[in-house]
C-alpha cells in the first residue's frame, strides 16, 4: 500500500512562486476576457499587461531573500530577485511599444499579450531556481513563447526569423539537456548545490576531469546560443532584422540577463572549485565575442543589424566579468544589464518610431543608415536623443553605460586581468566607430532632397518610453550610489 | 563665493540648455553675453584667488557614488587657474569673431557645451569627474568639426574622436588600476587626486601606469607619432574650432602630465625622461620641417602648434620648478598665440576662400592692420623677447638645460626653425608685389575682427613685458608640487633630479 504523501502548505512556501503565478494568472485572465468579449481594443490589453506586471513587480520585491520553496525547487536569493526585477521592468517598459500609430498585425490579437506574460513567467522561473530541470522548463516556456511572438509580426522575414531562432534554440536546448545529463552522470543530482558538493568531493578522483569539464562545455554551448556568443551567434542579426523592433530590443536584454543568471549559478561553482580551464574558456569566448562582433558590426548597412552585433559584443563584454568570481564582478553584470536595458530600450524604440509599413529607403532593410541622414535638421530633438543612446552605447560619460563599463572594467582590473581590461578598452574604441557612424549620418550629412518626417509610427506612449529611457540614460550618474549598493548587497547575500 | 568653481562649470551648461529656446536671430548676442559673464566670473576667480598659497583652493566636495570613491570634487591651484581663464577668454573671443551664419544656434550651443567640459577638466580633482569632462569634450568638438568644417570634415571629425577616445580608454584602465591599488592599501575606494598623490607606488608599477596615462595624454597633446589626427582636424575645422582646439583642448593633454603623471609617478617620470624628451625633440624638429614644407597657411600653423607643444612637454619633463613653470606659462602663451593665428587665418579665408599661400603676396600693402597684428603674433610664436612666447620657451629650455644641455640645444633649434617657417610664411603672404589681382580689393580688418584680436595683442605684449602677476601664482603652485615630488621620490636619481632650485628667482 502506498504511503500517503503529506505536504504542509507552509513547507511548500508557495509565496516563492507568487511572481510567476501572478504573470500566469494574468495571462489566463486575458485569454478569458477574449473568450467573453471579442473586438476589444489593444489598449485594454496593453494596460492590463502593464498592471499585471506591476503586481508581479510588487510580488517580486516582497519576496524574502534566501528562501527555498516548492520542494526546494525554487531558490529565491538576491541574484534571482535582481534577475526577476530586471525582467519585469524590461517587460513593463517594452509592452507599451504596442501602442503605435500604425496598425501592426500582432497587437490586434489578445493572444500576443497572453503569450508575452507566459514568456515573462518562464524567464522568471529560469532565474529563480537552481534545479536544472526547472531551469530548462522555464527556458523552454519562455523560448517557445518568444518564437511565436516573433512570428506573429507576420512578415516573410519575421517568419524566417522565428524559424531560424527556433532551430537554433532547439539545438541549444539539446545541448542544455546533454549538459545536464553529463552533470547528473557525475554527481547523481540535478540540484546545483548538491552537484557542487559532489564535485568538490570527487574532484581529486583520477579520470573525473573530462566528464566534469565536458558537462560544463555542453552547458557553455547552450548558454552561448542563448546569450549569442561567437561562434554561436549566427542567428542573432537575422532574427533581430526579421522581428519587430520592440521584440528585438526585448531579446537583447531579457533572455540574455536570464541566461547570464543561469550561467552565474552554473559556471560560478565550476570557477569556485578552481577549475581553471572553464575560466580560461569563458575569457577566450568573451574576447572573441566582443572583438569579432565589433568587426562585423562595422560593416553593417542596417542600424538594427548593427545593434544586433552590438548586443553580441556587449554580451561578450559582460561575459568577461563572469569569469572573475568576485562580488563586484557579479554585481556589475546586473548593473550593466540594468543600464543597458534603458539605453537599448531607447534605441530600439527610436527605430520603432521610424518604422514604416514597408521599407522606404532601401529595398531590403527597414532602417538603413541613410534613412537617418540629416535627421538633426528634420527632427532635432529626435536626433539628439538618438545620439544620446549611441553615445551611451559607446561608453561616453556621463551617459549610463559608461558607468556599467566602468564597473565591469574595474572589476576586471581588481581581479588582476589587466591585459583583458586593455582588450576591453580597445574594443570599446572599435565599437565607437560604428555608433559614431549613425551620429555622423544624423548630424553631419545633409538630409535627402525629398526629406520628410520619418516618425511614421510616432505616438504619445512611444515618446513617453523614449523620454523615460533618455532620462535614465542621461541622469544615471545620480542613482549610481543607491543602485550599486542595492545590487552589491543582493549579490553578496546570495553568496556570490 | 565659495562655490565659484561649480558656478563656472554649470553656468555655461545651463546657458546651453536655455539657449535652445532663444530665437535664432538673437543667438549671437546671447552667446556673447553668456561667454562674457563666464569670462568675468573666471576673472573674479582670479581676484579672489590667494596667490601666496600654492595648494588647492575653492575646494568643493559632493558625493556621487562615495562607496566606490567617485565624488564631485573640485579645486583649483596656480597651475590650472590661468588655463581656466584662458579657456573662458578664448571661448569668448571665438564667439565674438564668429563669421559662420549657417546653423548658428547649434554652433553656439555646442561651443557652450564645449566650454563646460573645458572648464570642468581643469578644475576637477576626482579622476572620474576629470575623465567625464575629458571624454565629453570630444562630442561637441566632433559636431563642430563635422558640421561646419571643410570638404573632408567627416573623416577629420571621426578620426579626431576615435584617436582620442582610444587613448583615453587605456588611460581609464590605468586610473582604475590606481584606484584598485589605493583600495588594497587603504581599504577604501577613492578616485580623489589628493588621495592618489599620497600613494607611494613601487617603481615597477609606476612604469606601467606611466605608459597607460602617457597614451591618453600623448594622443591629446598630440605627441609624435600620435599626431596625425591634428593636421586633419585643423585643416577641416572651422576657424572657431581650430582656435579652441589649439588653444585649450591640446592643453588638456599637457596639463594631464603635470596633474597626474608627475606627482603620481615621479620615479617613473624621471626614469623615462630620455625617451619622452627624445619624442619631444623629434616633435619639435620634425614637425617644424613639415611645417616649412606646407603650402597651406593653416597647416603651417597646425604643425607649428605641434612643434611648440614639444617644447611644453620638454619643459614639463625637466622636473624642476623652472621647467614646469615655463611649460605652464608656455601653455598659456601657445594658447593665446596659436588661437590668434588661427583667427587671422580665418580672417583671410573668409575673404578669399583659400588658405594657399601661393594665392597671396603683398597683402601688407592692402591690409596693413592685418599685417601688423599677424606680424606681432608671428613674432610671439617664434619666441621673440618682450612677447609672451619668449618667457615660456626660455624657462622651459632653461629648466631642461639642467637635465641635458645637448638635448636642450637640439630643442633650441625650435626657435630657429620656427623663425624659418614663420618668416617664410610671412614673406610669401605679405611682402612683395600683389601678385593676385583679386587680392587688390581686399578690405582690412573690420571692427568685429579687431574686437577679437586687439585684446590678444594686448595680452601678448603685456605678459611679454610684465609676466609677474601670472608667473608668481604658477610658480608658487609648481614649487609646492616639485617639493612634494621630491619628498615622494624613492630612487636616488629621481631625488637628485627633482628639486626646487634657487635660481628660479633670477630667471624671473
Amino acid at each position: 500500500m502506498l504511503e500517503p504523501i503529506s505536504v504542509s502548505l507552509a513547507q511548500l512556501n508557495l509565496v516563492t512562486l507568487s511572481p510567476m503565478l501572478v504573470a500566469i494568472a494574468g495571462a489566463l485572465m486575458i485569454l478569458l476576457i477574449d473568450l467573453i468579449k471579442k473586438d476589444l481594443d489593444k489598449t485594454l490589453y496593453v494596460m492590463l499587461s502593464i498592471l499585471i506586471l506591476f503586481v508581479d513587480f510588487g510580488a517580486t520585491l516582497s519576496l524574502n531573500i534566501n528562501e527555498r520553496g516548492f520542494f526546494d525547487l525554487m531558490l529565491i536569493d538576491g541574484v534571482s530577485i535582481l534577475g526577476q526585477l530586471i525582467i519585469v521592468i524590461a517587460s513593463i517598459l517594452f509592452i507599451p511599444l504596442a501602442l503605435t500609430s500604425n496598425r501592426f498585425h500582432e497587437f490586434s490579437y489578445p493572444e500576443f499579450f497572453a503569450l508575452f506574460l507566459f514568456m515573462v513567467s518562464g524567464f522568471q522561473f529560469m532565474v529563480a531556481s537552481d534545479n536544472l530541470i526547472l531551469i530548462f522548463v522555464g527556458l523552454e516556456t519562455a523560448s517557445l513563447a518568444l518564437y511565436t511572438l516573433i512570428a506573429m509580426h507576420n512578415t516573410q522575414e519575421s517568419i524566417e526569423a522565428s524559424i531560424k531562432y527556433f532551430t537554433m534554440g532547439a539545438m541549444a536546448a539539446g545541448f542544455f539537456v546533454m549538459g545536464a545529463a553529463a552533470i547528473y552522470a557525475v554527481s547523481g543530482s540535478i540540484e546545483l548545490y548538491d552537484v557542487a558538493k559532489v564535485f568538490q568531493a570527487r574532484l581529486m578522483e583520477p579520470g573525473i576531469t573530462i566528464p566534469i569539464i565536458g558537462g560544463a562545455v555542453l552547458m557553455l554551448v547552450a548558454i552561448g546560443f542563448k546569450v549569442s556568443l561567437i561562434p554561436f551567434h549566427t542567428w542573432t542579426p537575422d532574427v533581430y532584422e526579421g522581428s519587430s523592433a520592440p521584440m528585438a530590443g526585448y531579446m537583447s536584454i531579457v533572455p540574455k540577463i536570464s541566461m547570464m543568471v543561469v550561467a552565474m549559478r552554473l559556471l560560478g561553482f565550476y570557477i569556485d572549485l578552481g577549475i581553471d580551464s572553464i575560466r580560461i574558456m569563458i575569457i577566450i569566448l568573451a574576447v572573441v565575442t566582443m572583438t569579432l562582433a565589433n568587426m562585423m558590426a562595422i560593416v553593417q548597412e542596417d542600424v538594427k543589424r548593427m545593434l544586433a552585433y552590438s548586443s553580441i559584443s556587449h554580451a561578450g563584454f559582460v561575459l568577461a566579468a563572469l569569469a572573475l568570481d568576485t562580488t563586484k564582478a557579479y554585481s556589475s553584470i546586473f548593473l550593466y544589464y540594468g543600464l543597458f536595458l534603458f539605453t537599448n530600450l531607447g534605441a530600439f524604440t527610436m527605430l520603432w518610431i521610424s518604422r514604416a509599413k514597408n521599407p522606404t529607403h532601401h529595398d531590403r532593410y527597414h532602417h538603413p543608415y541613410s534613412k537617418f541622414s540629416g535627421l538633426v535638421q528634420i527632427s532635432p530633438i529626435g536626433a539628439v536623443i538618438m545620439a544620446v543612446f549611441m553615445l551611451s552605447l559607446t561608453g561616453v560619460p556621463p551617459f549610463s553605460l559608461f558607468w556599467g563599463k566602468l564597473f565591469i572594467i574595474s572589476s576586471v582590473v581588481d581581479a588582476g586581468y589587466i591585459w583583458l581590461a586593455i582588450i576591453m578598452a580597445l574594443n570599446s574604441a572599435i565599437a565607437a566607430f560604428y555608433y559614431l557612424k549613425l551620429i555622423v549620418y544624423m548630424f553631419l550629412y545633409a538630409p535627402p532632397a525629398d526629406a520628410k518626417r520619418i516618425g511614421y509610427n510616432r505616438s504619445r506612449p512611444l515618446m513617453l518610453i523614449v523620454g523615460i529611457a533618455a532620462f535614465v540614460t542621461t541622469m544615471s550618474a545620480f542613482i549610481m550610489q543607491p543602485l550599486m549598493s542595492y545590487i552589491s548587497y543582493m549579490v553578496s547575500v546570495s553568496g556570490y | 563665493m565659495e562655490n565659484i568653481l561649480s558656478v563656472l562649470v554649470f553656468f555655461p551648461l545651463i546657458a546651453a540648455l536655455l539657449g535652445i529656446l532663444v530665437n535664432e536671430k538673437s543667438i549671437r548676442a546671447y552667446g556673447i553675453s553668456v561667454a562674457t559673464i563666464e569670462f568675468v566670473l573666471s576673472l573674479w576667480l582670479w581676484m579672489s584667488y590667494d596667490s601666496a598659497n600654492g595648494g588647492f583652493q575653492f575646494i568643493e566636495f559632493f558625493p556621487i557614488a562615495s562607496d566606490f570613491g567617485i565624488n564631485y570634487y573640485l579645486g583649483i591651484d596656480g597651475i590650472s587657474l590661468f588655463i581656466v581663464i584662458m579657456a573662458t577668454m578664448i571661448t569668448l573671443i571665438g564667439i565674438v569673431s564668429l563669421s559662420i551664419t549657417k546653423n548658428l544656434k547649434n554652433l553656439i550651443i555646442s561651443l557652450l557645451f564645449l566650454e563646460v567640459t573645458m572648464v570642468g577638466v581643469f578644475v576637477s580633482l576626482d579622476a572620474i569627474v576629470f575623465y567625464l569632462f575629458w571624454e565629453f569634450s570630444l562630442v561637441p568638438m566632433l559636431y563642430i568639426i563635422g558640421a561646419w568644417g571643410g570638404e573632408k570634415r567627416v573623416y577629420a571629425a571621426v578620426k579626431f574622436f576615435l584617436y582620442t577616445f582610444t587613448g583615453s580608454l587605456v588611460m581609464l584602465v590605468g586610473m582604475l588600476y590606481v584606484a584598485y591599488i589605493y583600495h588594497s592599501v587603504s581599504g577604501v575606494w577613492s578616485f580623489a587626486l589628493t588621495d592618489w598623490y599620497a600613494l607611494v607606488l613601487p617603481l615597477s608599477v609606476q612604469k606601467w601606469l606611466f605608459w597607460a596615462f602617457f597614451l591618453g595624454f600623448a594622443i591629446k597633446v598630440p605627441m609624435f607619432p600620435f599626431h596625425t589626427w591634428l593636421p586633419y582636424a585643423h585643416g577641416q575645422a572651422p576657424t572657431v574650432g581650430s582656435v579652441i582646439l589649439a588653444a585649450v583642448l591640446l592643453k588638456m593633454g599637457s596639463y594631464g602630465f603635470v596633474r597626474f603623471s608627475l606627482p603620481m609617478f615621479p620615479d617613473a617620470s624621471v626614469a623615462y625622461i630620455v625617451p619622452v624628451a627624445t619624442i619631444a625633440i623629434i616633435m619639435i624638429i620634425y614637425t617644424a620641417m613639415v611645417a616649412y614644407a606646407q603650402s597651406d597657411m593653416k597647416q603651417v600653423i597646425a604643425y607649428s602648434s605641434i612643434s611648440h607643444m614639444g617644447v611644453i612637454i620638454l619643459g614639463t619633463f625637466a622636473m624642476n620648478a623652472e621647467g614646469i613653470t615655463g611649460s605652464i606659462f608656455q601653455m598659456l602663451s601657445h594658447g593665446i598665440v596659436s588661437g590668434a593665428l588661427f583667427l587671422l587665418v580665418g580672417v583671410i579665408y573668409d575673404r578669399t576662400h583659400t588658405k594657399e599661400m601661393s594665392q597671396f603676396g603683398g597683402l601688407a600693402a592692402v591690409m596693413p592692420k592685418y599685417a601688423l597684428i599677424y606680424g606681432i603674433m608671428l613674432m610671439a610664436s617664434v619666441g621673440l623677447p618682450l612677447t609672451i612666447g619668449f618667457i615660456g620657451e626660455y624657462l622651459s629650455l632653461a629648466g631642461f638645460f639642467k637635465i641635458s644641455p645637448i638635448m636642450t640645444l637640439l630643442a633650441g633649434t625650435s626657435i630657429i626653425l620656427g623663425a624659418v617657417y614663420m618668416l617664410s610664411l610671412y614673406k610669401k603672404t605679405f611682402f612683395g608685389p600683389v601678385t593676385n589681382e583679386k587680392n587688390k580689393t581686399l578690405t582690412d580688418l573690420n571692427s568685429k575682427e579687431l574686437m577679437g584680436l586687439v585684446p590678444l595683442v594686448a595680452i601678448v605684449i603685456w605678459l611679454g613685458v610684465y609676466p609677474k602677476p601670472v608667473l608668481v601664482p604658477i610658480d608658487n603652485s609648481v614649487k609646492a608640487l616639485v617639493s612634494f615630488m621630491h619628498e615622494k621620490a624613492q630612487t636616488p636619481e629621481a631625488r637628485a633630479i627633482i628639486k626646487v632650485s634657487k635660481s628660479t628667482k633670477e630667471a624671473k
